[in-house]
Parts: structure tokens; C-alpha cells; sequence
């Protein structure tokens, strides 16, 4: 166990700064604190030695293969960090004046340029910090567009088998959330909808492929059959790694998308963000994008805020978070229009062939072909007593990272793989060797399992006890 | 340049086990197609070399690592190499959010550390584990007071940064509340305590106030803290995360809510993001508090370790009745800042801030000596940004600058009319001596 830093004794004398002009520092008492921060003054050596020892222990993708459905753990090229941490980029103000920061626009009017080509949207956004970030921005576009033409359009569909970002998004935007039942395998039925459609639905959420990693077959119907009713379909991006140079949403019929550069162009997660979540439109929406973006005057690229007035507003400060854009611009150049599309038929290939090797030793809900990510179901196939949870954390034992557990919330005891283009078969095969095992070790074994993991540097955590009486600071 | 570990022959193989000749065979079962595209028109993939000739090529537009007297929001701040050091582990930056907590015990804990030193700092009691940036951050705030008061009125500084106010506009347009501005005092750039009390009562859910202010003017946050709470308004605090290295705590002046930009602790400036923004509130504000939170507990064996907790008020559980939408955070940010604080310590936060401070002064001293330079202020009370009235160019000014490789001070002219000859400048401990001297000496000269 690694001490928590505040346990450490305070081990340095020296200065961290050096003031070459005079000390002036007095302030009337009643704007000064009264006590110093109890945060200790240790060594750099100190300080270095804690976090690299914290380092190491995490499981990341640089370390091990990472199945985690719905997040598309791809491999992030080292290139897109060393080009995203040049002094080049990251020591630009963000205020500086326009003439001095033109490669920066010029890489954000071009990266807008080459998802409106991979989407089949004709305008993006780059602010949205996130994908969560981008679903809020994308329906407060779509709740102005309904107030622009004066129609009182107050609720939204969200299939049962969505994330759970999107109802959280819609009710932030001000929308009533209508659950649609999806069908076993996560898609939609056009009847089904018909019956709860009504003058007062903006729009439809949908991810697809599905969260069940099934391509939605009624997409063109469903499009017509929203479009008729004058309401508008909304594209979760999460799935987008299936689909690149395969199938676009703008051609399918979706008016609002997002994408998290953070899971198909490859830039990293970071332990939970910085993330990016560009929305894209069709050009009837442009209008209310939020402000600024970015144009090209006579080879000048410029922030444009001509738009303000219809404009959602701004979603955060500035222009998005420049360095994951400029990571996910990297990963485009370097794989090109042709490696896109590898990435995307190589990440479907991996997941079917990772289910056809799991299709006897588990349900599979959503039947023997999916797209780049399934969902097995592991109910009556486990030990006495054993749960998905158990085999999730005995994988960890094996060094690997657990697959997404009980979720979609549609399918029991949900264990959804999604183990991305850039795994090789040999990596595929031993994963597939060492779940199977623990799948049979869960009936021969069963208190094996139940009590993984037991080589991570610790065990099971009290999740109960840590909510109930939090202890959330030193 | 791909990186797909696949050869051709394991990619038959593996068509093979999945029961399809080409790859064709399999799309073709999974996408109807109607909806199918060719082929993506983008220029073919290039080497890594090509790659990285390109991207000099696009970094050689850019001017950077200037000295940079440009504030409002983002600083110019040193950073230790230990933090890129720390946050440049693959361990780290090629983790995924910590759902797996036994496997994630050093993001976990980094986490649980960072959220002390934000409660250390704020002298709050409870922080999460970080939002987008201050301006959503500050977004948050508002519909968490919103939220816990049942009140639909909000009461925000007309000197909140601007752009946090669009930000908070944007947010809250769809929840049916109010948004009063209230305004300062021309000759102090401080809140004007009468149109506090006057435009504040019962129905008010929060009274948000930043300190420093957009201007740079430290405010009297513990009078205004008492008018809010006069008022039973919750009382939510932005401030600089630099400054609390010197100035009263939020916790001090009795805010219910701090939230603020955390780009100056060990974040480089990257052009307004990826940064981060923080929050901490009271302990009774815990459960209705936004993002994210990680919490102690134990394992089986007694082991103290760390989990993700409070999680009955998020999205994947909650829906559409969760406290936020927020899933991906700023992680890796809040790492940076955690390392940073971490490697300065009590000692350092002070002398960080005391060099801010003593830093801006002296460039102030000198400005204000320089013809055609009055400070906007009478008795400003500033940290580390302070703006001046000019009757020089401000055209010529950063002109001039940028020859010398200066970034210079910002024109506020996108505030207002009352703005348009004023010139706001950030100091902080980056900017050397002889830095400062330049600026005065190129402003003096022009024309």
C-alpha cells in the first residue's frame, strides 16, 4: 500500500521560485487566509516516486489488451502525443491575435472538413468537450431549430438500450424522455415507434450500430417515418468505429451526430478525459451552432461569430479541447481515408471472430453476426453463485482489463466485448482461451472466481461502505 | 501508416472461423446496402516521417511560447517537469475512467489526492473529480444551487469572465430560471454592495460572484457572502486556484459552492483546452454535486483502496434523473494538477502566489508612470491581471509587442463601449524582470 501523500513528512527546505523583482506582497488582512493548505513540502524526487509507484497500479492499454465495450480502447499513436506536446501548440494563449495562431485554426477548419467527409454532415462544432458534452450541445441545436419555426416540440425518444449519457443530456436540454422498448437484439421496431410518435417529438437518440453491436437494418424507414412526423434523428457517435467508410449517418438519414475523438480517432483517455465530442449537422442546422468557428477568408483563417444571435451559445470557454483535436487531425493524416476504413472493417472482422470462437460457451442475445463490438450474456452458463461481475474481476487476475458489465441494461448478466482493430489474432486467441477457462473454472472452481481477484494490489473493494459513510478527502 | 496487427493471412484465417469468405461477405450481413458507403475522400495515409513534417509545418504558423501578458482566464504559468514526467506515464494516460477499481488503484488514488488538495485549497469540504473547465464548472454550480434550493433565480456578477456567463446562459436556457446581473462599482471594478442587496431576496437560489473578478479586482467575498446568506441564497465562490496560495478560502468567507478554471495549476495554456475545471462544496451539497467522486474504503482483506463512489447520482444509473450528464472528464488535467500541487506543497502554493502577486505589482508600478496610461481603477486591489485606460494605439501597442516577441495585453474592447481604450494585462511568475521591462519600454514608445 502506497501511502496517501498527505502521510508523507514533509522532506524539502528549498524555494520552488525564484522573484527577481521586490517582495510586495501586503494586503489588508481581510482578503488573506488565515492557515496554510495541509499539503506537505516534499522533495521532486519524493513527489516523483509516489506517482510513478501509483502508476503502476493500473491496468492500461499500453500494458494490456483492453475489451472495454462501448469505449473502443484503440491503440493511441505515440506520434499524436509528441506533435500534441511541441511548445508549438501548447504554449499558444488562446487570445492571441488571429495572425498568430493561423496553423492552429487551419488544422481545426481541416479537421471539420474531414468528419463532415467521413460522416456525411456538412458543418461541425469542435467545442463540446465530450461525447455526454456533444449529445447536450447537439439537442439544445434541435430544441432551438423546433423554437425558430415556432413549434412546441417538448419531447425526445431514447431507446431502453441507450446510454445512459443520452436521457441524462435530454432532460439538461429541457426535454421530456420517451422510452422506446427495443426488440432482443437492441433494434427498433418502425411499429413501435409509429405507435409513440406524436406532434411533440423532436427527435430520436439512436447509437449505430446498437449497443448491442447490431446494425439498425429499418434505419432508412425509421428516418422516413421520424422526417414525416417533422421530427429529427439524433446519431450517438459511441459506435463509430464500426462504420467509417462502410456507411455514413448523414446518408442514413440522421440530422445531428456527435463523435468522441476519444474513442475512434485514437486519442487517449487519460483516465477519464480530457475527451472531445464535435457535433455535426446538416446544413439546415448550421445556423444554430455555437459560436465560434472557424472560416477561411481569402487563405486567413478566422473565429467566426457571426452567428451569435441564433447561435445555442457557447458550450464551454474557447474552441474545444485543442489537443485532442489536433491527436485525432494526427491519426487522420497518418491512416488516411483508405486506413479509416481498414481500421473500421478490421475492428468488425475482430469482433466476430472473437464471438464465433465465445458462441458456444455463452448466450448470445443479439445472434451470431455483429459489427465491431456483441454482448454475451452469461446467465445459467456460470458456476453455482458465480456472476458476471466475478468473471470480470478474474480477468483481471489474468492480466487483462474486464469487458463493460450490465450494460446495455436490456440484456441480463451483460458482459459486451468490443476488442477494436488494432488487436492482433494471437492477442484475440489467448483472451478467448482465458475466458473460456475462467468460464469453466466458475464450475469446477466457483469460490475461485467469486474471491478474484486476488493478484491485483488489492481485493475486492467495499463499494457499500465507501457510499454510505463517504470518506472522500484527507 | 495503419495500426492494425493483422496479416493477411491471419485476416483469412480469421473470416474463415467467423463462416465468410471476404470481408465483403461480412459487412454485407450487417449493413443494408442502401445505406452503404464506398469509401472515404480523404488523401491516403502517409508515413510517420510525412506526418511529422506536415505537423511542423502547420505548428510553424502558429507564434508560441512568447512572453505572454495575456490572461482572462488562461495564464502562462511555469510547470514543473515532474509533472509532464507523471502525466506523460502510459500507465496513466492510456488508462480508461476507473470502473475496474481494483485494477485502477493509481488513477483512484491520484484522484482521492487531487480532490484533498481542492478542499485543502478551497477550505470546502468535499470536491469531485473535475468538470470540462471553469466555465462549465461554473454552469454547474448554478444548476446545482438551482437544483437544491428549488429556486429558479440565479444572481451573477455583470465582472463574472464573459465567457462563463455565455456559458451559463447557454445551460440554463432550458430550465425556466432567471439570471440577474448585478453590477460593479465604476470606480472600484468591485461588486456594487447596494445593487447586491437591492436585486438578491428569498427566491434567489445562488449568488455567484468571481474573485479575483474578470478585471482582475480582488472582491470583498466575505461582505458578499453575508448579503447571500442574509438572503438564505447559497453562496458559490469562482476564483483562481493561484491566488488561494495567499488570499481567504472560499471555506473562510462561508461559500456553499467554489468552482473555478484549474488551467493554472501544472497546465500548459494549449490554447484554452484541454484544461480543467474544479468544484467543491460544503459536505451538506455532497450528494447533489455534479461528476464524478472518489472515495476510501477497504477490501476484504482490511486493505485501504480506493473506488468510485456517490454513484447513485450519475448518469449510467440515474438517467434522466441523474445530477448531470457528465460521464469523461478532464482526468488527465486534474492529474497534472494534482502532481503539481503535490511538488509545491504548502510552502511553494505560497510563494507561487506571493511571486504572482509581487510580480504584477511591479509592472503595474511601472505602467502607471508611463504618459497616456491611467489605471482603470482607483485603488484596485489586484492578484495577478489589472487592466489600463490608454490613449495610445492599441493596434500599434501589440503590434510593436508581437515584433519583440510579447504577447501583449488584451483588448477589452469586445466588453463594451466603455472598454474600447482599455487594456487588460496578466503577470504572473513566468514573466521575468527584464520581460516586464521590455513591455514598459516598447508601450512607452509608441506613439
Amino acid at each position: 500500500m502506497n501511502k496517501i501523500l498527505n502521510e508523507i513528512n514533509s522532506d524539502r527546505e528549498t524555494q520552488i521560485f525564484d522573484c527577481d523583482v521586490e517582495n510586495d506582497i501586503a494586503l489588508d488582512e481581510k482578503y488573506k487566509r488565515k492557515n496554510n493548505p495541509n499539503i506537505p513540502d516534499l522533495a521532486e524526487g519524493t513527489v516523483v516516486r509516489h506517482y510513478t509507484a501509483l502508476s503502476r497500479k493500473n491496468y492500461a492499454l499500453s500494458t494490456t489488451f483492453y475489451p472495454l465495450g462501448s469505449c473502443t480502447m484503440k491503440y493511441n499513436p505515440i506520434i499524436n502525443e509528441k506533435i500534441a506536446s511541441c511548445a508549438k501548440f501548447a504554449e499558444v494563449h488562446p487570445l492571441q491575435p488571429e495572425n498568430t495562431v493561423q496553423g492552429n485554426l487551419e488544422i481545426m477548419f481541416e479537421l471539420e472538413k474531414a468528419l463532415c467527409e467521413i460522416s456525411g454532415m456538412n458543418n461541425f462544432t469542435l467545442q463540446p468537450a465530450a461525447g455526454a458534452h456533444g449529445e447536450h450541445t447537439g439537442l439544445l441545436i434541435i430544441s432551438e431549430y423546433f423554437k425558430s419555426k415556432k413549434e412546441k416540440r417538448t419531447k425526445i425518444i431514447v431507446p431502453d438500450s441507450a446510454h445512459g449519457t443520452n436521457p441524462a443530456s435530454a432532460n439538461l436540454s429541457g426535454f421530456e424522455v420517451i422510452s422506446l422498448k427495443s426488440e432482443p437484439d437492441g433494434t427498433l421496431s418502425p411499429d413501435k415507434l409509429k405507435e409513440i410518435l406524436t406532434p411533440e417529438i423532436a427527435c430520436i437518440m439512436m447509437t449505430n450500430p446498437n449497443t448491442l453491436g447490431v446494425f439498425e437494418k429499418h434505419i432508412p424507414e425509421i428516418a422516413e417515418i421520424m422526417h414525416a412526423n417533422g421530427s429529427l434523428l439524433y446519431y450517438d457517435g459511441a459506435n463509430l468505429n464500426a462504420v467509417m467508410g462502410i456507411a455514413r449517418p448523414g446518408d442514413m438519414g440522421f440530422d445531428v451526430m456527435h463523435i468522441n475523438l476519444h474513442k475512434t480517432f485514437s486519442t487517449p483517455h487519460g483516465g477519464g478525459g480530457p475527451g472531445s465530442g464535435p457535433v455535426g449537422v446538416k446544413s439546415f442546422l448550421k445556423d444554430f451552432l455555437p459560436v465560434p468557428t472557424v472560416v477561411n477568408e481569402n487563405g486567413l483563417f478566422k473565429l467566426n461569430y457571426k452567428n451569435k444571435k441564433t447561435s445555442v451559445g457557447q458550450m464551454k470557454a474557447f474552441y474545444g479541447n485543442f489537443p485532442v483535436l489536433l491527436k485525432a487531425f494526427v491519426y487522420i493524416k497518418s491512416v488516411g481515408g483508405n486506413g479509416l476504413k481498414e481500421a473500421s472493417v478490421q475492428a468488425n472482422i475482430n469482433a466476430n471472430y472473437v464471438l464465433n470462437l465465445l458462441k458456444d460457451k455463452v448466450t448470445v442475445p443479439a445472434g451470431n453476426v455483429c459489427t465491431h463490438e456483441f454482448v454475451l450474456s452469461s446467465k445459467g452458463r456460470l458456476g453455482e453463485g458465480v456472476r458476471t461481475l466475478d468473471v470480470a474481476k478474474r480477468l483481471l487476475d489474468y492480466g487483462y482489463y474486464a469487458p463493460t458489465i450490465y450494460f446495455p441494461l436490456i440484456v441480463e448478466e451483460a458482459m459486451m466485448i468490443e476488442p477494436t482493430e488494432t488487436e492482433s489474432k494471437q492477442t484475440l486467441d489467448e483472451f478467448v482461451k482465458v475466458l473460456s477457462g475462467i468460464i469453466d473454472e466458475s464450475k469446477n472452481n466457483p469460490e475461485a472466481v467469486k474471491n478474484a481477484p486476488s493478484k491485483t494490489p488489492v481485493s475486492r473493494l467495499n463499494e457499500v461502505e465507501a457510499a454510505r459513510n463517504p470518506k472522500l478527502r484527507w | 501508416m495503419n495500426y492494425i496487427p493483422v496479416s493477411k493471412q491471419d485476416k483469412q484465417r480469421m473470416l474463415e472461423i467467423v463462416g465468410v469468405k471476404t470481408e465483403e461477405e461480412l459487412i454485407s450481413k450487417q449493413i443494408p446496402e442502401k445505406v452503404r458507403a464506398s469509401k472515404i475522400n480523404l488523401s491516403d495515409g502517409v508515413s510517420e516521417l510525412k506526418v511529422l513534417e506536415l505537423f511542423k509545418q502547420y505548428g510553424s504558423k502558429n507564434k508560441s511560447s512568447a512572453a505572454c501578458f495575456r490572461g482572462a482566464g488562461i495564464y502562462d504559468h511555469f510547470v514543473p517537469a515532474a509533472v509532464d514526467e507523471i502525466t506523460g506515464r502510459s500507465d496513466f494516460w492510456t488508462a480508461y475512467t476507473p470502473y475496474q477499481a481494483e485494477a485502477s488503484q493509481g488513477t483512484l488514488q491520484a484522484i482521492f489526492e487531487y480532490q484533498s488538495m481542492i478542499c485543502e485549497l478551497t477550505g470546502l469540504d468535499t470536491s469531485n473529480a473535475s468538470m470540462y473547465d471553469g466555465a462549465t464548472a461554473a454552469a454547474e454550480a448554478a444548476l446545482l444551487a438551482v437544483r437544491t434550493s428549488k429556486k429558479n433565480k440565479i444572481a451573477v456578477a455583470q465582472t463574472l469572465n464573459p465567457q462563463y456567463l455565455e456559458v451559463i446562459e447557454t445551460y440554463l436556457k432550458k430550465q425556466n430560471v432567471k439570471i440577474i446581473k448585478i453590477e460593479s462599482d465604476e470606480k472600484t471594478g468591485a461588486v456594487n454592495i447596494s445593487d447586491l442587496q437591492n436585486k438578491t431576496d428569498v427566491d434567489t437560489a445562488c449568488v455567484m460572484i468571481q474573485s479575483p473578478n474578470f478585471f482582475g479586482v480582488i472582491e470583498d467575498m466575505q461582505a458578499l457572502s453575508d448579503i447571500a446568506k442574509s438572503k438564505n441564497a447559497l453562496f458559490a465562490a469562482v476564483v483562481n486556484p493561484v491566488s488561494l496560495g495567499l488570499l481567504k478560502t472560499p471555506g473562510e468567507y462561508g461559500a456553499d459552492i467554489a468552482v473555478g478554471e484549474g488551467q493554472p495549476l501544472g497546465n500548459k495554456m494549449h490554447f484554452g483546452g484541454s484544461t480543467f475545471g474544479f468544484m467543491a462544496v460544503k459536505k451538506s451539497l455532497e450528494w447533489k454535486m455534479p461528476g464524478r467522486v472518489v472515495g476510501k474504503t477497504t477490501d476484504k482483506n482490511g486493505r485501504t483502496g480506493f473506488v468510485l463512489t456517490l454513484q447513485s447520482r450519475e448518469q449510467h444509473i440515474r438517467r434522466e434523473k441523474a445530477t448531470s450528464n457528465i460521464c469523461t472528464n478532464s482526468a488527465l488535467n486534474a492529474l497534472a494538477a494534482c502532481v503539481y500541487t503535490a511538488v509545491l506543497g504548502k510552502s511553494g502554493l505560497k510563494e507561487l502566489a506571493e511571486t504572482n502577486i509581487s510580480k504584477a505589482r511591479y509592472a503595474f508600478n511601472k505602467i502607471k508612470n508611463i504618459e497616456g496610461f491611467t489605471p482603470l481603477f482607483e485603488n484596485g486591489i489586484f492578484f495577478n491581471e489589472f487592466v489600463f485606460k490608454t490613449t495610445k494605439n492599441i493596434k500599434k501597442i501589440e503590434k510593436e509587442l508581437l515584433k519583440n516577441n510579447i504577447i501583449g495585453p488584451l483588448s477589452l474592447a469586445f466588453c463594451g463601449k466603455k472598454y474600447k481604450d482599455c487594456l487588460m494585462f496578466a503577470v504572473t511568475e513566468k514573466r521575468t524582470k527584464n520581460e516586464i521591462d521590455a513591455l514598459t519600454g516598447i508601450i512607452a514608445n509608441v506613439k
